[in-house]
Order: C-alpha cells, then structure tokens, then sequence
C-alpha cells in the first residue's frame, strides 16, 4: 500500500489495555490552566518509567463547571490502583499548588476513584465540602461532591471522585526517512491532524519519541530497552528491519479512552504523516506477546 | 402518561385537610376510583380524597392540582419520584421528609415547606412562611438533600438544623436564617432578618445584600470563591438568575463562635 508515494508496511501496531482518567483544569486564565496542566503532565511519557502516561488532550473542553478556561488531561495507568495514586499525586502536587486552579471529574465512568476525597485532608480540618445536585452540574448522572480546600490564594477547589476506565496505551506508528529533519516534519504534520481527535493523547515531547524501546534487555535490571531494528546506527550490526537509505526512525505513541479513537487517531496521523521527508511507515509489534490490542495499518486505512 | 387532575371542591370548614395520600407514589398504580377512594382527615374524621376533590386520570406519577390548596397539608409528603404542579397556593408541610421528584407550587407555600427532606426538587413561584428545609421539633437534622427555590420571602428559622442540599430565597428572610445549620447552602437574593446563622456549626449562608451579623461571627477576608462561580452556574441551570455577576467578590465571616464555629457567610462585597 502507499499514500502519497510513501510505503505502508503490512504490520500491525501492538496495544495493551490500560486503566484512564480524565481531568479537567481550569484557572483564571487559559495561560494558568495550561500552566496547572503542563505541569501535571510532566515525567509522564511511559508507564516503563513513569508510572503513567499523561497528556494534555488536543481538543479543548467548550464547557467547563465553574465558567472559567479550562484544559483537558489524560492520565493512562496499568491498574486502577496506579490511577488513583497517580491522579492524587499529581494532582496535589501540580494543580492544587498552581495558582487559581481548580479540578473536576471529566470522565463520566461506573468505576470510581476517590481523589479529592484524599486531597481534601490538606486543608487540615477546615476543608468544606459542597455537593450539588445533578439538576445543577446538567450531567443527570447523580449528584457531585466537590471539596474547598483552604489555599494562601483562596480555594482549590477539587471534585471528591473521578471516573476510571478500561482504555488502551501504546497505539502507535512509526515514521522512516533518509534524515531527521524531513521524518520530523512528518510526524509534526502527524501530531497537528492527531491532536483534533477527541480521546486520545500523545504522551511523549511533543507527542513524538526518538527512542522506541523493544521488550527486554541483555541487562536484568532493565525490562526495556532500545528498539535496535529500527535504529538507523545499528543496521550493520543487528538484524535490522529498515530498508536501505532511511536514515531516521521516529515514533507516534498513542494511549485512548477506546480503541477506536486510537485507531481513528492513527489514521488521520498517518495519512497526514505521508508526504516529503517520509520514505515508509511501520509500526511497532512484538509478536503478538504485549497486548490484546492490534491496529492493522492497511485494514485502518482501508477503511477510513 | 397524562397527568392525574385534582380539582379542589369547597372544604366545608377552616379546619385544615390532612392528605399525604398526595402523592405521585401513591398515584401512579392506583385507578381514578381508587385515588378518589384514597384516605383524608379533616380533624379527627376520616374522608375520602373524592370527598374535597374531582378527579381526572388514573395511574400518572404527574399530579395537578387545580385551585387553592392553601388549606390541603402535606402535599407530596415522602414522594420519592414523579412530579406535584399546585396551581394555586399549598398548605403546610408539602414536599415534608421528600426524597426524589419534584414540586412545582404557582402559589405560596406555608410553613414548613421541605421539612427533613432528603432530596428532590421544590419551587415555589410565590412566598414561603416559617421552616422551610428545616427540622421538626425534636429532630436532630433538618433539610438532608434536595433543593427548594422560594421566588418571593421566607418567615422564620428557614433552614434551621439543615445538614445538606441548597435552598435559594429570591426575596427577603426573616429572622434565623439558617439557625443551627449542620451543613448545606442557603442562597439568599434579598434582606435577611435578624441573627442569621445563629448557632450554625458549619455550612454556607451566601447573602447577597448587607447583613447584621451577630458578634459571634469572624470576619476573614474579601475574595472571590470558585464555589461561587458553581453554585452559580447551577442556579442557572435550575432556571435561577442570579443578580449578581458570577465574578463578584464576597466578605467571608466564620461562625458561629459559640459553637463548632466552621459556618460561612459570604455577604456580597
């Protein structure tokens, strides 16, 4: 198959089911959500090293609980457990300390994890509880707690539960070009078309990763490492999957609330991924062994 | 479903009519016979619903009353689900220990209106008297859920012994305002009488005009609450305007400080 004179390799992106949040951060102003937001999301690349993957979600919320700007963050974790620590963490640590911000459920799930319900101890006594009917928050879905807690700024104001669901992480392509520069503006055109999807996140820089990892290590501290078939340095040494002349791998890692969004995410990616600078597209598997979720590339594009 | 009709007929005395059989529970399987033979006290005698009203329609959890109920008492007490439209004005306890559905009263409700609810929804287009959301004598908690919207005032003790769920008086309150409240919100458009949140241990009276607190509250600083830009957007959900803008900045006083003393009244600044 090929789009716009770029090859699609006939393979298959390897997924697993993971467990999602999603938060929404508003503040005084778009700039202060973004701050609150940008710094929750920081460190969160890859459950390998981070414990999770969190990003902001490129589709803006229209509407948010309190009027103000707000901005919407995914957080993709190996349990529900993992969520919940997570989502605590960061949110007392990143949202809650930023200025003027404040935190809601944004995931409407039957499972749900208390988080506010553990932040609220930081107001030390004096945290206020306030749960309004679902006539008010229009959500129909039974009635919200949200819990004020005391700030040297005024409040912050945090909802007692989020919504957890089964979603999956690790969609994912990969771009080869003859050089860097022209595979990264590829997979910018990618990550732009990627971000309009809704449910979907792109937890690396920029939503890009330059070092794809394989399963396993000659290392047994190490339960990842090096992705060497797609390393361009290696293709002597190692029984390398990259054809002659590409120069540069880079990889889109995509984590979504369903798998069709990361199959939707992955569709408009590639198609806009296809143009100069690309010379194929793979994608990441391992033999079937890492998870239940397989993303066909040419069955995607085939339909869409 | 159409609803059930209840056309008031002439109440031959002052004595007020006892009819907790009012209720979309109680209405929605029973036939327009049954409802009709559906048992009322006037005093200490025994009536049957049929006896004061006209009946139209059978087994709705919608009931309509036509004419003034003004002397009918606890209308839509305990009503867990559908919806009670009082065309005219309620007797004392409607929407009483209510747990689910709603009350629409084009009139004005008498006293205590809401009482130890625990959810639901109440409106009342005109005035409510003494009590509303509050508990009865003796009772540990008043209002435990729910909403109640009074559009025009409210008499005394409104709220009292509250312990959760939102009342918002467009008018004026008397005295007492959300006195000994354990919890929950009052939202108060108009001029609030004397002692307002007197004894409360914790929970938020919201006063949007000046207020004379009593001694026993702190003042605490002017700031702009994000809880407010919520409670406000809810109320306008519930078809509420409120009259001030939702970014206004509010004088927050703790209290009351002869008791727990983690009450809040935030009077607009």
């Amino acid at each position: 198959m090929e789009i716009n004179g770029v090859c699609i390799d006939e393979t298959y992106a390897e997924a697993f089911g993971a467990y999602a949040g999603r938060v929404l951060i508003t503040a005084c102003s778009k700039a202060w959500a973004l701050e609150a937001a940008r710094s929750m999301a920081g460190f969160g690349t890859s459950v390998i090293g981070c414990g999770c993957e969190v990003s902001i979600e490129g589709i803006e919320p229209q509407e948010t609980p309190d009027d103000r700007p707000g901005v919407s963050v995914l957080l993709f974790a190996m349990s529900k457990k993992a969520v919940q620590e997570q989502l605590i963490n960061r949110i007392g640590q990143c949202v809650m300390t930023a200025p003027s911000s404040a935190c809601y459920n944004a995931l409407e799930a039957e499972d749900r994890l208390s988080i506010g319900g553990k932040l609220k101890f930081f107001g030390d006594g004096f945290q206020i509880s306030k749960r309004f009917d679902s006539r008010m928050t229009g959500n129909g879905t039974g009635p919200r707690r949200f819990w004020r807690i005391p700030v040297m700024d005024g409040e912050f104001i945090v909802e007692d539960r989020f919504g957890v669901q089964k979603g999956v992480a690790g969609g994912n392509f990969l771009l080869l070009g003859s050089e860097l520069s022209g595979t990264l503006q590829g997979a910018e055109r990618a990550i732009e078309a990627m971000r309009k999807v809704r449910g979907v996140i792109m937890p690396f820089p920029g939503g890009i990763v330059r070092s794809g990892s394989k399963v396993g290590s000659r290392y047994k501290f190490l339960n990842a490492s090096s992705n060497t078939a797609f390393c361009p340095s290696l293709r002597g040494a190692v029984r390398s999957e990259l054809p002659e002349g590409v120069g540069a791998v880079l990889e889109i890692v995509i984590d979504g609330l369903t798998p069709e969004a990361v199959g939707e995410a992955m569709r408009v990616g590639i198609r806009a991924a296809c143009g100069p600078g690309v010379m194929k597209i793979s994608a990441g598997n391992y033999g079937g062994k890492l998870g239940k979720h397989h993303f066909h590339l040419h069955q995607l594009l085939a339909e869409g | 479903m159409s609803p059930v009709v209840l056309h008031t007929k002439e109440i031959p005395t002052n004595i007020p009519l006892e009819a907790e059989s009012i209720s979309p529970d109680l209405f929605v399987e029973r036939s327009q016979a049954e409802i009709e033979a559906m048992p009322v006290a006037l005093g200490n005698e025994s009536h049957r619903l049929g006896d004061f009203f006209k009946v139209e329609g059978e087994r709705s959890d919608e009931i309509i009353i036509e004419g003034c109920a003004g002397r009918v008492k606890w209308i839509g007490s305990g009503m867990t689900r559908g919806r009670v439209v009082v065309r005219g004005d309620a007797g004392m306890h409607a929407g009483s220990y209510m747990r689910g559905g709603e009350i629409l009263i084009e009139g004005n409700a008498d006293d205590f209106l809401g009482v130890e609810m625990q959810g639901g929804l109440i409106r009342v287009t005109g005035n409510a008297r003494h009590r509303v959301g509050a508990a009865y004598r003796g009772s540990k908690y008043g209002m435990q859920g729910g909403i109640i919207i009074v559009g025009g005032n409210v008499g005394h003790e409104v709220g009292a012994y509250m312990r959760r769920g939102l009342i918002v008086i467009k008018g004026n309150a008397e005295d007492f305002l959300g006195a000994m409240m354990t919890n929950g919100t009052i939202c108060l458009f108009g001029q609030a009488g004397i002692r307002t949140g007197g004894g409360m241990q914790k929970g938020t009276i919201v006063c949007l005009r000046p207020v004379d607190l009593l001694p026993t509250f702190a003042y605490d600083c002017t700031y702009a609450p994000v809880f407010l830009r919520m409670l406000f957007k809810g109320l306008t959900q519930l078809g509420v305007e409120p009259p001030v803008p939702t970014n206004g900045l509010v004088r927050r006083y703790h209290g009351d400080l002869a008791d727990v003393g983690k009450g809040e009244i935030l009077i607009a600044a």
